[in-house]
C-alpha cells in the first residue's frame, strides 16, 4: 500500500510541476515553456519506447511529432483540466495514429493502458530522429520558412522579422504557426 | 534532428496564448453556418408565409425549443470532443433529455388521439421531404462544424465527427422550423430526429478520414 501511495505522490508532484510550467509558458514565459517541453519529451520517449519496442527507430520521430502536436494545440488546454489527461490523450492519439497508419494490429492490442502511464517514467537518452531540421525547413515555402528561421532559430522579434522579410507582423505569426504544422506533417511523411 | 533542437525551436519567441479557443472557434463556425443555412433555406425552400400568425400558437414553439436545447447540448459535446482528454460527464444526459421529452410528448399525444388520426399526426403533409430538407439545410453548418473541429485536437475521430454532425443537424432543424408547416409532436419525434440523425451519422463516418491531425 505504501508503495502505491508513494507512486501517487510522485504522479501528483509531476502533474503539478509540469502544469505550473505549462501555464507560465501559455502566458509567454519561454524559459518555463522550454523546461516543460524538455521534461515532456523525456516522458514521451519512455512512454513510446515501451510501446514501440518492435520499432525503436520510430520512437524519436514520434516524440518530435507529439511535441509539435502539443505545441500546435496548446490553446486547447484548459487550465482547470488535469494536465495528465490532456497530455496522455495527445500522446495516445499520436501513437494510435502511427500504428493505424502502419496497420500494425499486433501492437494495437497493447494499448489498453492507464493515463498515468504517460508520466510513469522519463527517458532523457535521446536518439536522433531521422530527419534533419535544415532539410525539413528547406522543404517549406519561404512565407513559412523565413518566419521560423528568423523568429525561432535566430531569435528575432516578430517586428524585426517583419522588417527583415518585408512581410507584415501577422503574416510572420501565421507563417510560424502554419510552418510548424507543416513540419509536423513532414516528420511523419516519408518516415 | 535532435529533439533538444526542436524543443529550443518551439520555445523560442513564444507569445501568450489564450486558453480555451475551442468554444470561440465553434461560436464563429456557428455564426457562419447559421447564416449559410438561413440563406439556403430562403433560396431553396422559402419561409412559411404564415410565420407571423403561427408564431402566436404555443405548439409552434415546441420545434425551436427542441432544436435549440439539442443544439446547445451538442455545442458543449462538440467543444469537449475537440479538446484532448476532456470528459463528457453529464453532457450525455443533456443530449438525451430533449429527445426523450419529445418522444414522451409524442407518445401522450398519440395515446390520446382517435385511432384514425394517429397516422396523420405522425406523417403530417411533409414526412417525405422533412428529413432530407433538414439534411440539405445542414450542409453549410456541417462544413463549418467540421472546419471548427479540424482546427482543434479531437482524439476520438468518429465520435468527434458525430458530435460536429449533431451540432450541425440540431442547428439546421432550428433554421428549418422557419419553413416547416407541421405542428404535431409525433411528426417531430420521428422526422426531425431522423433529419438530425443524417448529418450525425455522416459525421461519424467522415470523422476518421477528414479530422486527422
Amino acid at each position: 500500500m505504501e508503495r502505491i501511495e508513494e507512486r501517487d505522490a510522485r504522479f501528483t508532484a509531476t502533474e503539478n510541476q509540469l502544469r505550473a510550467l505549462l501555464i507560465q509558458g501559455l502566458n509567454g514565459n519561454a524559459t518555463a515553456y522550454h523546461q516543460f517541453l524538455k521534461a515532456l519529451s523525456a516522458h514521451f520517449r519512455a512512454y513510446f519506447r515501451k510501446r514501440l519496442f518492435q520499432r525503436p527507430d520510430d520512437v524519436e520521430d514520434l516524440v518530435q511529432e507529439t511535441l509539435l502536436a502539443v505545441h500546435n494545440q496548446r490553446h486547447t488546454y484548459r487550465t482547470d483540466q488535469p494536465l495528465t489527461a490532456w497530455v496522455h490523450a495527445i500522446a495516445r492519439y499520436k501513437l494510435m495514429d502511427l500504428l493505424r497508419s502502419r496497420a500494425n494490429r499486433e501492437a494495437l492490442t497493447d494499448l489498453l493502458d492507464d493515463e498515468l502511464e504517460v508520466f510513469a517514467a522519463s527517458d532523457t537518452d535521446a536518439a536522433d530522429a531521422r530527419k534533419d531540421l535544415d532539410q525539413l525547413l528547406a522543404g517549406l515555402p519561404d512565407r513559412q520558412r523565413l518566419p521560423i528561421l528568423y523568429v525561432k532559430l535566430e531569435g528575432l522579434s516578430v517586428v524585426e522579422a517583419a522588417q527583415r522579410t518585408g512581410m507584415s507582423e501577422s503574416a510572420i505569426k501565421i507563417g510560424v504557426h502554419r510552418g510548424l504544422k507543416a513540419l509536423a506533417a513532414k516528420i511523419r511523411g516519408g518516415a | 534532428m535532435k529533439t533538444e533542437e526542436l524543443v529550443s525551436l518551439l520555445a523560442a519567441g513564444i507569445t501568450p496564448v489564450h486558453g480555451n479557443t475551442a468554444s470561440r472557434r465553434f461560436a464563429v463556425a456557428m455564426g457562419w453556418g447559421v447564416s449559410g443555412a438561413a440563406l439556403l433555406l430562403v433560396l431553396a425552400l422559402g419561409i412559411r408565409p404564415d410565420l407571423a400568425q403561427a408564431a402566436g400558437e404555443f405548439m409552434f414553439w415546441m420545434k425551436p425549443a427542441f432544436a435549440a436545447s439539442l443544439a446547445l447540448a451538442s455545442f458543449i459535446v462538440a467543444e469537449r470532443l475537440a479538446r484532448p482528454g476532456a470528459r463528457l460527464g453529464f453532457v450525455w444526459a443533456a443530449l438525451a433529455t430533449p429527445v426523450l421529452a419529445v418522444w414522451l410528448v409524442a407518445a401522450v399525444v398519440l395515446v390520446n388521439a382517435a385511432p384514425a388520426q394517429r397516422a396523420d399526426l405522425v406523417l403530417g403533409d411533409t414526412w417525405k421531404t422533412c428529413p432530407f430538407n433538414i439534411a440539405l439545410i445542414s450542409l453549410p453548418l456541417f462544413a463549418a462544424m467540421l472546419w471548427a473541429m479540424k482546427g482543434l485536437a479531437p482524439t476520438r475521430l468518429a465520435l468527434a465527427g458525430a458530435g460536429a454532425g449533431l451540432l450541425a443537424g440540431a442547428s439546421s432543424a432550428l433554421v428549418y422550423a422557419l419553413h416547416c408547416p407541421e405542428l404535431a409532436a409525433p411528426f417531430m419525434a420521428v422526422w426531425y430526429v431522423l433529419g438530425i440523425a443524417i448529418p450525425t451519422l455522416t459525421g461519424a463516418v467522415l470523422g476518421p478520414r477528414v479530422l486527422r491531425w
